[in-house]
C-alpha cells in the first residue's frame, strides 16, 4: 500500500512539470514583457527612460534570457514559496494564495464529499428500484443537473437570495468573523456559508455520478453470481451490500478522479458569481487587468489542486480495490 | 402510429430485414426508439434553423437600439380585446413609458387604446441575408409600433433578435470545435495506436495530463492572452480552437487510440493486412467504420461542454467581446443581480443555453445507445 502511494506521488512530478510549463507559457504568450510594462507605467508618470537604462533593466530582470532559464527562475521561486508581486493587486501573490487557497480547497473538498454522499445512495435507489417513480424523478433531475451550467445555477440561487434578503453576494463568513483567528464558531459559520457554493459546484458531478452508479449497479445485479447467491438464500439486502455494491463502486471511484477537475472549474464559476473570496475572483481580476504573471501562478496553483484531488481519489481506489496496484 | 408499428416489426430480431440491414440502418432504427433523443433532434433542428435564417426570423436589426424603450419588458400577445371580442390575427398593445419620479426608472404600461395586429412577412429593418442578398422582410412583426416578444436590453435593443443572432456563434462553436476535435483526435490517436511504442507512451502521457488540468482556468488565461487588436471573427476562431484543443482533442485521441489497439489484433484486420492492404486502406476500410459510430457518440456528448465553455467565458467577460453577439455575451447583462432582479427577462438567454445543452445530452445518449452493437433493440 505504502509503495503504491509512493509510486503515485512520484508519478505526479512529471504532471506538475507539464502543468507548470503550460502556466509559464501563458505568462509568456502576450507580446511585450515585464520591462515593457514597467516602462509604459513610468512614461505614464511622466518619466522617460533612456535606452541604456532600459537595457540595464532588461539584464536585471533577465527578460532577455532564454525561455528555459526564465522558466527555471520562475519555478525555483514557486518551490521556495515566492510567487512574486502582483502588479494588478499591489500585493504579494504568496500572501493572496495563503489567504484564499484554503477556502478554494475547502469548497472543492466539500463538493467532493457532497457528490459522494448524494450520488451513491440515489444511484443505489435508482438501480434497485428501476423504473419506479423515484427512479424517473432522479433521472430527470440528473439530466437537468447535467444540463444547467453551474454559473447559471449560481446566478439563480443568488437571485433568490437577493429577492428574499436583499444581499447581493454570499461571502465566506458573517461580518463579525472577518479577520478573526480560526475558532470552532468561525469554522461552523464558514460551513454554514459554504455549503451552498459547494452544493452548486457539486451539481454537475452529482448528476453524472448518479447515472454511472445506477448503470454499474444494474450491470452487476444481472450477473450469474448474484442469482446463485439469491438461490442459496442470501437475503437481498445483505447480498446487495456484500457483492454488487462493492463491485459497482470500483469503476465509480475511477470516475471520481475525472470529477475533480470539473469541481475545481465549477468552484471557479460559482465563487466568482456568488462573490466568495477564493482564488477564483483574484484570477478573474488579474486576467481582466492583463496581469499575466499573477494569472499564470494562479492557474498553476489551481491546476495543482486538481492534480492532488486526482491523486487522493486514486489512493481511495487502491483502498477499495486491492487488485488495482498490480496493474 | 402505423409507422411506429412497422418500425417495431422490423427491429424484431426474428425479422429477416433485421439481418440484412446495414450498419447505419440499424443505427437509425435504434436511435428512433429513443423518444427523448428524437424529440431533442427536433428541438436542435429548430434552433439551428433559427441560426441559419437569423436575418429573416429575427424581427429587428440586432444593433438597432431604441433609447425610448430601454429595459422594456416582454410584450404579451392577445387574441381577445378588453370587450372579450375575438381578433384574428392576434394583436399586441404598444407600450407606454412613464418615469418613476423618485428612482428615475422607466416604467412601462400597455396602451389599451391602440391595437397592433401581428403580421407575417412584414417590412422592417433592412438586412443582408448571409451577407449576400439584400432584404427587408421579417417572419413576423407589427406595423406602426414595436413588438419585442422577449423584451429589450439596457440600450433598448430587441432581446429576441439578439438571441437569434447570438445562436449563430453559440451553436456553431460546438460544431466547429467538435470537427477540430474529430480530425485531430483521429490523427493523434491513430498515430499513437498504429505506431505504438515510444510515440504512444508520450502521446498518452500528454493527453492524461491535459485531462487532469481543470479546463476553465486554462481557457480563461488563454483567451486573455489573445491580441487585443483582433477582429471579432479572429477572436471567435481563436476561442473555438482554444476550447477544442483543451476540451475535446485529448479525450478524442484517447478513445481512437484505445479502439485502434483493440481492433489491431482482430482476425479480420490481420487477414486484411495479410491480403496486402496498405495502412491507409486498412484504416479507412476496416478500422474506421468500426469505431466511427462510437466516435460520433463521444463527440456529440462533448458539444455541450464547448457551448458551455464559450458561454461561461463570455459571461465572465473574457471570451467574446461586445460587438460580437453570443448567448454568453447577452448573459453579461445579467451579471449584476440587481439588474437581473429588476429586469428578469435578461436571463432568458440562459433558458436557450440550458435547453440546447440538455437536448445535446439526450441526442448524445441516443447516439451512444444506437452505436452500441451489443445493445438489445
Amino acid at each position: 500500500m505504502l509503495a503504491y502511494i509512493l509510486k503515485r506521488l512520484f508519478l505526479i512530478i512529471p504532471v506538475l512539470l507539464v502543468v507548470s510549463l503550460l502556466s509559464f507559457m501563458i505568462i509568456q504568450l502576450p507580446p511585450g514583457d515585464f520591462v515593457d510594462a514597467y516602462i509604459r507605467g513610468e512614461r505614464g508618470r511622466g518619466r522617460t527612460i533612456s535606452s541604456e537604462e532600459e537595457a540595464s533593466l532588461r539584464v536585471r530582470f533577465g527578460v532577455n534570457d532564454p525561455f528555459l532559464v526564465q522558466y527555471g527562475r520562475w519555478i525555483a521561486g514557486i518551490v521556495r514559496g515566492d510567487l512574486g508581486v502582483s502588479l494588478a493587486l499591489k500585493e504579494s501573490v504568496s500572501k493572496i494564495v495563503a489567504e484564499r487557497l484554503p477556502l478554494s480547497a475547502l469548497i472543492s473538498l466539500l463538493s467532493f464529499l457532497l457528490v459522494n454522499l448524494i450520488a451513491i445512495p440515489i444511484g443505489m435507489l435508482s438501480a434497485t428500484r428501476q423504473y419506479s417513480v423515484a427512479d424517473y424523478f432522479f433521472s430527470i433531475l440528473g439530466f437537468l443537473g447535467m444540463g444547467v451550467p453551474q454559473f447559471i445555477f449560481a446566478v439563480v440561487m443568488l437571485w433568490g437570495i437577493y429577492s428574499f434578503t436583499g444581499q447581493a453576494s454570499v461571502g465566506a463568513t458573517s461580518p463579525e468573523f472577518v479577520g478573526q483567528p480560526m475558532s470552532m464558531a468561525k469554522f461552523l459559520d464558514l460551513i454554514s456559508h459554504l455549503w451552498l457554493p459547494a452544493l452548486i459546484a457539486a451539481a454537475t458531478g452529482t448528476a453524472g455520478t448518479i447515472r454511472i452508479m445506477r448503470a454499474n449497479l444494474l450491470d452487476e445485479m444481472e450477473k450469474p453470481y448474484v442469482i446463485v447467491a439469491r438461490a442459496k438464500g442470501l437475503p437481498r439486502r445483505k447480498l446487495l451490500y456484500k457483492y454488487p455494491f462493492r463491485m459497482a463502486l470500483n469503476p465509480f471511484v475511477v470516475g471520481l478522479a475525472g470529477v475533480f477537475p470539473g469541481l475545481v472549474s465549477g468552484e471557479l464559476m460559482v465563487s466568482i458569481t456568488l462573490g466568495i473570496p477564493t482564488l477564483a475572483p483574484v484570477l478573474l481580476q488579474a486576467l481582466e487587468m492583463q496581469d499575466v504573471e499573477t494569472a499564470g501562478s494562479l492557474v498553476f496553483i489551481i491546476s495543482t489542486l486538481s492534480v492532488v484531488g486526482i491523486l487522493v481519489s486514486d489512493i481511495l481506489l487502491a483502498i477499495v480495490d486491492p487488485r488495482i496496484r498490480y496493474e | 402510429m402505423f409507422k411506429r408499428m412497422r418500425l417495431r416489426e422490423t427491429t424484431r430480431p426474428d425479422n429477416e430485414k433485421f439481418f440484412v440491414a446495414s450498419q447505419w440502418q440499424l443505427f437509425r432504427w435504434k436511435f428512433l426508439k429513443h423518444r427523448l433523443a428524437v424529440l431533442s433532434v427536433v428541438v436542435l433542428a429548430l434552433v439551428y434553423l433559427g441560426a441559419l435564417f437569423a436575418e429573416f426570423i429575427a424581427p429587428y436589426d440586432p444593433y438597432a437600439f431604441q433609447p425610448t424603450l430601454v429595459y422594456a419588458p416582454p410584450q404579451a400577445v392577445y387574441l381577445f380585446d378588453e370587450q372579450g371580442q375575438f381578433h384574428w390575427p392576434p394583436f399586441i398593445y404598444p407600450l407606454k413609458k412613464t418615469v418613476d419620479p423618485v428612482t428615475y426608472r422607466p416604467e412601462y404600461t400597455e396602451d389599451r387604446s391602440r391595437q397592433l395586429p401581428l403580421e407575417l412577412f412584414v417590412q422592417g429593418d433592412p438586412y443582408k441575408f448571409w451577407g449576400l442578398w439584400e432584404g427587408d422582410r421579417h417572419l413576423f412583426g407589427v406595423r406602426g409600433g414595436v413588438y419585442s416578444p422577449l423584451g429589450k436590453d439596457s440600450l433598448g435593443r430587441d432581446l429576441f433578435t439578439r438571441i437569434v443572432y447570438g445562436s449563430r456563434i453559440s451553436l456553431s462553436i460546438g460544431l466547429i470545435g467538435v470537427l477540430i476535435g474529430f480530425f485531430s483526435g483521429l490523427l493523434i490517436g491513430g498515430l499513437a495506436g498504429l505506431l505504438g511504442g515510444v510515440v504512444d507512451i508520450v502521446i498518452m502521457r500528454i493527453t492524461e495530463i491535459f485531462n487532469a488540468v481543470p479546463t476553465l482556468p486554462l481557457w480563461m488565461a488563454l483567451s486573455v492572452a489573445l491580441p487585443q487588436n483582433w477582429t471579432v471573427e479572429e477572436n471567435y476562431l481563436a476561442i473555438t480552437i482554444i476550447l477544442a484543443l483543451f476540451g475535446v482533442v485529448s479525450g478524442a485521441s484517447r478513445t481512437v487510440r484505445g479502439k485502434f489497439f483493440a481492433l489491431k489484433e482482430e482476425d479480420f484486420v490481420v487477414a486484411a493486412r495479410l491480403d496486402g492492404a496498405g495502412n491507409v486502406r486498412l484504416i479507412m476500410k476496416y478500422l474506421f467504420p468500426n469505431f466511427l459510430s462510437h466516435q460520433i457518440a463521444d463527440l456529440t456528448m462533448s458539444i455541450p461542454g464547448m457551448i458551455l465553455g464559450e458561454t461561461s467565458l463570455s459571461f465572465l467577460g473574457l471570451g467574446l467581446q461586445a460587438p460580437a453577439i453570443s448567448w454568453g455575451v447577452l448573459l453579461q447583462e445579467g451579471r449584476s443581480v440587481k439588474t437581473l432582479a429588476e429586469n428578469p427577462w435578461l436571463f432568458i438567454p440562459a433558458v436557450f443555453v440550458v435547453v440546447t445543452i440538455i437536448a445535446f445530452n439526450f441526442v448524445g445518449d441516443g447516439v451512444r445507445d444506437a452505436a452500441d452493437p451489443y445493445a438489445r433493440i
